[in-house]
């Protein structure tokens, strides 16, 4: 877990007040309250990432939310097809897998009479 | 390392500005992020490319020590990497940033939310005593030629020993696949049994083939029956009929049976048998052989002649 001064140091920059701010817009979600905030690994991370798509994409801040949106909602949905893939790699059965496997090489597969 | 271009690899001039470097970098960039384009590997070494390459034409200093040739392509370190975005967010920490749930601490991976929602509808819960549906059961069955054309019921041997009667539409198709409902494995907890799924093979016949819906034949004839006319009996898949040469048929002559090929199903009229003469000499006697001398002497038909025309 990481405190805000650790952070301001690591990430560079990073000022207080920006950093305020986007706790405050919900870019980045620590544990704790305000005065004692936690970070983890995954924010320092995002914070990372922010301060790039700023500072060397020139994404505004008014354009931010758009792109931190659709960026969650590209992992979301990586999460949800890592997961599946794992499901299908490790719970299910091998006919039913090759199946999978055919159906999705083949695109659409003719239906059978 | 390779020598590479920096200016090639941002793609500007040698003589460019600050300010157009940094717009070619952030062009490039925006394009190949790899947070932006999580798994495209080939976007993830360019943008390290880029990202090196604007480390040091980006900063005048390094820049004018590339351009002297103090400092090669590789001259200063990759910028510096912390952990990337994405390694998180792909794993269970990038939860902390889903859409859906919310913040709070509940939020778990475990949920693939409204996208399986239907999906995994009641499965969570009950997933150990759920009804199952059996599995599907391959077979082969083989069957006659004429049972393909006229529909038949045939019996097909389990391996459990059970037997299965299996009713041939007419005008299946060789290699054509049945699936009989609910003649699968058993289900379970209730579950409805799988299919049973039957692949057909058909037999060749003797002397009948067939094309689609039609049914062909080639049928022996006489010299006297093609050329003065006849009512001779022709097998058909339902059994013979009569049929009328016309005299002076030649060999080769086709004539159709309307409504004597694969029975009508499914909609589908019945199709036709076509029956082509082939004209058959038999043993000949001294009486047709001596005839034929007398009666040849006044012709010249070739029937080859097509054969050696050059076309």
């Amino acid at each position: 877990m990481i405190t805000i001064e650790m952070l301001v140091q690591r990430v560079s920059g990073l000022n207080r007040d920006d950093l305020r701010r986007w706790i405050d817009n919900a870019w980045i979600r620590p544990d704790g309250s305000p005065g004692h905030y936690r970070f983890h690994d995954i924010d320092v991370a995002r914070l990372r990432l922010i301060v790039e798509l700023r500072d060397d994409l020139g994404v505004d801040e008014s354009a931010m939310p758009v792109v931190l949106s659709l960026l969650d909602q590209l992992y979301e949905t990586r999460r949800h097809m890592i997961r599946l893939r794992r499901v299908i790699e490790t719970a299910v059965p091998e006919d039913v897998r090759g199946r999978l496997l055919d159906d999705l090489g083949d695109g659409a597969r003719k239906p059978q009479s | 390392m390779p020598t590479t271009d920096l200016y090639a690899t941002l793609g500007v001039p040698r003589d460019a500005s600050t300010d157009d470097i940094r717009k070619a970098y952030r062009n490039l960039a925006k394009q190949h992020h790899p947070d932006l384009n999580p798994g495209n590997k080939v976007a993830e070494e360019r943008f390290k490319a880029v990202a090196a390459a604007y480390d040091i034409l980006g900063d005048p200093d390094k820049r004018g020590r590339y351009d002297r040739g103090e400092i090669d392509a590789a001259g200063a370190e990759a910028r510096p990497e912390g952990a990337s975005y994405r390694s998180y967010a792909e794993g269970a920490p990038g939860a902390r940033y889903r859409q859906s749930g919310g913040a709070g601490p509940e939020m778990s991976e475990a949920d693939l939310g409204d996208l399986f929602e239907d999906l995994f509808a009641g499965a969570r819960e009950q997933r150990a005593n759920a009804p199952r549906r059996g599995r599907d059961l391959s077979y082969t069955l083989t069957i006659d030629f004429l049972d393909a054309v006229t529909g038949a019921t045939k019996r097909l041997a389990l391996p459990d020993g059970r037997g299965l009667d299996v009713r041939i539409p007419a005008g299946i198709e060789d290699g054509q696949t049945m699936r009989l409902k609910g003649q699968g494995s058993p289900g379970r907890n209730g579950g409805p049994a799988g299919d049973a799924l039957i692949e057909i093979h058909i037999t060749p016949h003797r002397f009948f083939r067939r094309e689609g819906r039609d049914v062909h034949v080639e049928l022996p004839v006489t010299v006297s029956e093609a050329v003065l006319g006849a009512k001779i009996m022709v097998p058909t898949p339902t059994g013979p009929v009569t049929m009328t040469v016309p005299p002076r048929s030649d060999a080769g002559a086709k004539l159709r049976l309307r409504g004597r090929g694969v029975a009508a199903h499914g909609g589908q009229a019945a199709g036709d048998e076509f029956v082509t003469l082939k004209v058959v000499v038999g043993d000949v006697d001294d009486a047709l052989e001596s005839f034929l001398r007398g009666w040849s002497a006044g012709h010249s038909f070739d029937p080859r002649r097509s054969m050696m025309e050059d076309s």
